[in-house]
């Protein structure tokens, strides 16, 4: 049989009808396009794609798993390293990747490893299976941030034989799962299931406890944990400084998006917490935070503009995503960037100011500097302006536990790969570490802190 | 789950509730106050923690209804528990080192006041309080605020009990008689603390206010609860909520409180007017 050269399609609602909804739009691979996809797989002796994963999941393996039907083992491979398959299929950029790395790509599409992750996944989760809690003999550990790097640190840590605690500034587990990536690209009802899964491997989850606020960092110490991980992310909004900004109607993306997923105000007046979308929303920014909002604000009703500075080349978020927003409806103008957000007597929002941009050198990062374009300011009407230009790390721990080093970001200074900080006995991973990055190289982090944890606890106790 | 252990009606429209929170009342200080939600559906909203008791492990909270989700905290009874209850959050306040304050509250500030009028009395502070409000029944704490001032000045704006008139006229007063205030602490109806921080201006003696910006998460992640500070933006949430009254925007504070209007009377009707489970008709 030849080889397929296009990725088995994956079926999606509809973009008509599903900008007036929030479910999922990408509904996922049946069983039959599941093994279709599998079969594209070469079972390469030297898989390339494996090197692209953070995780280093044995992607040839899972795949090979789908192949024989032994969906049990194919899940079983994939936990091995990936304690949140559905979530990782569903929000990698896979583009940048494991698939930019299979070899498949090189003259065609490459092998959909995601979506073929996701289907493991989930039809893992539709089954009805036990787990057994394990005995927690090796002593108390704490865990900070039940995002990501947290949730998964709790897990491998549970597993090894820790008694594990989550402590979790909001009322809901998954950090950024939960408050920032919406219903129709995460369901919250996936994150749930997981943090489910780790519950009942014994890990305590304290919701609505803040360290730094409702106890510190020694604090935790004093009450008797061994080690702790800390795995606060880059929650803090990043504001542009530009005059207006404090406007009715400009939400930083982190607002907008923790009013409409956290609290459900799509669900308003049924769920209580109100969200004000006018008839035109520019968002700025080009990751996806900000097609994310982008694609929040059209399903409210809006006519949605996308504000980025440099050309669409150089955007950061998921090609799929950008994709999706395209397909539903949301517009970009590239190479602009707001210089004044204009309000009227109420102080309300009713128009940006921008200016042209042009590319010039490559800067740090690789991308090529935007240089504003003298005297190209133009104006556009609209009722909100969505912030997502980033965000920087939470300072709330570091500022209380003065003894771990920061850096001039904020974020924490970490000795080595396994994220040991300049404080005895504590670790950090995740976004707090990096700077925001990505959910899979979060859990990684949240991994290598769980195994450096074990080692340092078992050496304590030797010596 | 946080439970309610006591409640109170101070006043019809101002209830008292005594919550079980072991974690909070282990560490709250005057001036930090606590986010919460009522259920799955609530929205998160901030109250002050008006008081509390680290041995019972318990806070209380003072709030005054004014729209659907302080209403429904307020139809909840004793032994009914808090879905959420998140804190302590804010920056406490600053207590030591004043000789002589005046502590001013206006309507429902009266409650976020008391835990600073107390804790300036116990620092050794000779502390004058002057509590208004709207009208005679509306009046709260009376008993609890002369417990800790060395003098206690009470006005109504309809003149049904003490000064006829509003409280910034007592301010006025005594910052004549006295030349040796070194602060003034002003909660209240925000054009109430924008009067007495212009009136303390003029006598250039330092002015504190504590403000109500429209909040989510409470830690300084959504922005939303910003304010303009001598210029700059502020996180009420993580930099105050206490600030030099002299340097705060109050107008842009008004504005940004008035940006749900629309959606806080549209909750407010559905819920109440068409057949709801409330008692409030
Ligand atoms: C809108 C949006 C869309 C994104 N889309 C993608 C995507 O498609 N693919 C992708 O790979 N990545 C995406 N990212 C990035 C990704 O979500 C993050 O890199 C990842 O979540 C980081 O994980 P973390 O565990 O380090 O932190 P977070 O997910 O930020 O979790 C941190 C947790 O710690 C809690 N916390 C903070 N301070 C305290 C404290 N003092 N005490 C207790 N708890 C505290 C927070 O409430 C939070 O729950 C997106 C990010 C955003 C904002
Ligand atoms: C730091 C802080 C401490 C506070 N302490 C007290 C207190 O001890 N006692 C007390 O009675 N009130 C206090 N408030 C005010 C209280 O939070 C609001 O009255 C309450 O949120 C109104 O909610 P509602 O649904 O009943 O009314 P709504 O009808 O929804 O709102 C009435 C008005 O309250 C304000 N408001 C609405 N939602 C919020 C929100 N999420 N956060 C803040 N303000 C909001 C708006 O100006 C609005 O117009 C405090 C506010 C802050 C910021
Ligand atoms: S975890 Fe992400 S990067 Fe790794 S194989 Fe799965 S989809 Fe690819
Ligand atoms: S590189 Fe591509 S084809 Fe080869 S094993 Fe990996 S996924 Fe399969
Ligand atoms: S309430 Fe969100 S930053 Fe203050
Ligand atoms: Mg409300």
């Amino acid at each position: 049989m030849p080889l397929k050269p296009n990725k088995t399609p994956m079926p999606v609602q509809d973009s008509k009808e599903r900008i007036k909804n929030f479910n999922e739009v990408a509904l996922g691979y049946s069983e039959a396009d599941a093994l279709k996809e599998a079969e594209r797989c070469l079972n390469c002796k030297k898989p390339l794609c494996k090197q692209g994963c953070p995780v280093e999941v044995p992607i040839p393996e899972f795949i090979q798993a789908i192949k024989e039907k032994d969906y049990e083992k194919a899940i079983e491979i994939l936990k091995s390293k990936n304690n949140l398959p559905a979530i990782c299929g569903r929000v990698c950029p896979q583009e940048n990747q494991c698939e930019k790395y299979c070899v498949m790509g090189k003259k065609h599409e490459p092998v959909a490893i995601g979506r073929l992750e996701r289907w493991v996944a989930d039809w893992d989760l539709n089954r009805k299976k036990e787990v057994k809690s394990i005995e927690a003999t090796k002593g108390k550990v704490a865990v900070v941030g039940a995002g990501p790097a947290g949730l998964t640190a709790a897990a491998d840590l549970a597993k090894m034989g820790y008694k594990v605690t989550v402590f979790e500034a909001f009322h809901k587990a998954g950090g950024v799962l939960v408050y920032g990536i919406p219903e129709f690209r995460l369901p919250k009802e996936i994150v749930k299931r997981e943090v489910e899964y780790i519950k009942q491997l014994g890990v305590e989850l304290k919701l609505n406890f803040i360290i730094g606020k409702t106890k510190t960092i020694d604090e935790l110490f004093e009450d008797g944990y061994e080690a702790v991980f800390i795995a606060t992310g880059a929650g803090l909004p990043r504001f542009m400084n530009i005059p207006g900004e404090n406007l009715n109607g400009v939400y930083s993306a982190n607002e907008f998006l923790t009013r409409v997923n956290l609290m459900k105000a799509y669900r308003f007046p049924e769920y209580k917490t109100p969200i004000r979308v006018g008839k035109r929303v520019a968002v700025i920014g080009g990751g996806n935070v900000a097609m994310d909002a982008a694609r929040t604000a059209l399903r409210l009703g809006a006519e949605s503009y996308v504000i980025y500075r440099r050309s669409e080349k150089e955007m950061p978020a998921r090609l799929e995503e950008i994709h999706h927003a395209k397909e539903e409806g949301v517009k970009f103008k590239f190479l602009a960037n707001p210089v004044e957000i204009i309000g009227n007597e109420k102080g309300e929002v009713i128009a940006i100011k921008c200016i042209d941009m042009e590319l010039g050198e490559p800067d740090e990062s690789g991308r090529r500097r935007p240089i504003p374009k003298e005297g190209s300011e133009w104006v556009m009407e609209v009722d909100n302006v969505i912030i997502a230009i980033g965000n920087s790390p939470n300072p709330l721990v570091p500022r209380t536990t003065p003894d771990i080093e920061t850096t001039k970001w904020g974020t924490i200074v970490v000795k080595n790969e396994d994220g040991e900080t300049t404080k005895e006995g504590v670790f950090a991973g995740g976004d707090i570490v990096t700077g925001a990055a990505t959910v899979i190289e979060a859990m990684g982090a949240g991994k290598r802190a769980a195994r450096a944890i074990d080692q340092y606890l078992t050496n304590k106790k030797i010596m | 789950m946080y439970r309610i252990i006591r409640k109170k009606v101070l006043a019809p429209t101002m209830k008292l509730i005594e919550v079980e929170a072991p974690d909070i009342a282990a560490k709250v200080l005057p001036g930090n106050f606590v986010i919460l939600r009522i259920d799955e559906k609530g929205e998160r909203i901030p109250l002050t923690v008006a008081d509390y008791d680290r041995k019972k492990g318990t806070i209380t909270l003072i709030f005054q209804e004014v729209g659907y989700t302080t209403k429904h905290l307020g139809r909840l009874e004793e032994g009914d528990a808090l879905l959420d209850l998140v804190g302590p959050l804010g920056e406490h306040m600053q207590i030591e080192g004043y000789k002589k304050v005046i502590c001013v509250g206006g309507g429902s500030g009266t409650a976020l006041l008391y835990p600073k009028t107390k804790a300036f009395y116990e620092a050794g502070a000779k502390v004058l309080t002057i509590t208004g409000a709207r009208t005679k029944e509306l009046l709260i704490l009376l008993d609890e605020l002369d417990a800790v001032s060395d003098e206690l000045y009470v006005t109504t704006d309809d003149g049904s009990y003490g000064h006829h008139g509003f409280v910034t006229d007592i301010l006025k007063e005594l910052l004549d008689k006295h030349d040796d205030v070194d602060l003034v602490v002003a909660i209240g109806p925000v054009p109430m603390m924008k009067a007495c921080a212009e009136l303390t201006r003029e006598y250039g003696v330092k002015c504190i206010v504590s403000l109500n910006a429209i909040m989510v998460d409470g830690t300084g992640m959504c922005g939303g609860c910003r304010v303009i500070v001598g210029g700059e933006t502020k996180f009420t949430c993580v930099d105050g909520p206490a600030f030099d009254g002299h340097l705060v925007d109050f107008d842009d504070l008004m504005r940004r409180l008035s940006y749900y209007k629309k959606h806080e009377e549209e909750v407010l009707s559905n819920e109440c007017c068409s057949g709801g489970e409330c008692k409030c008709h």
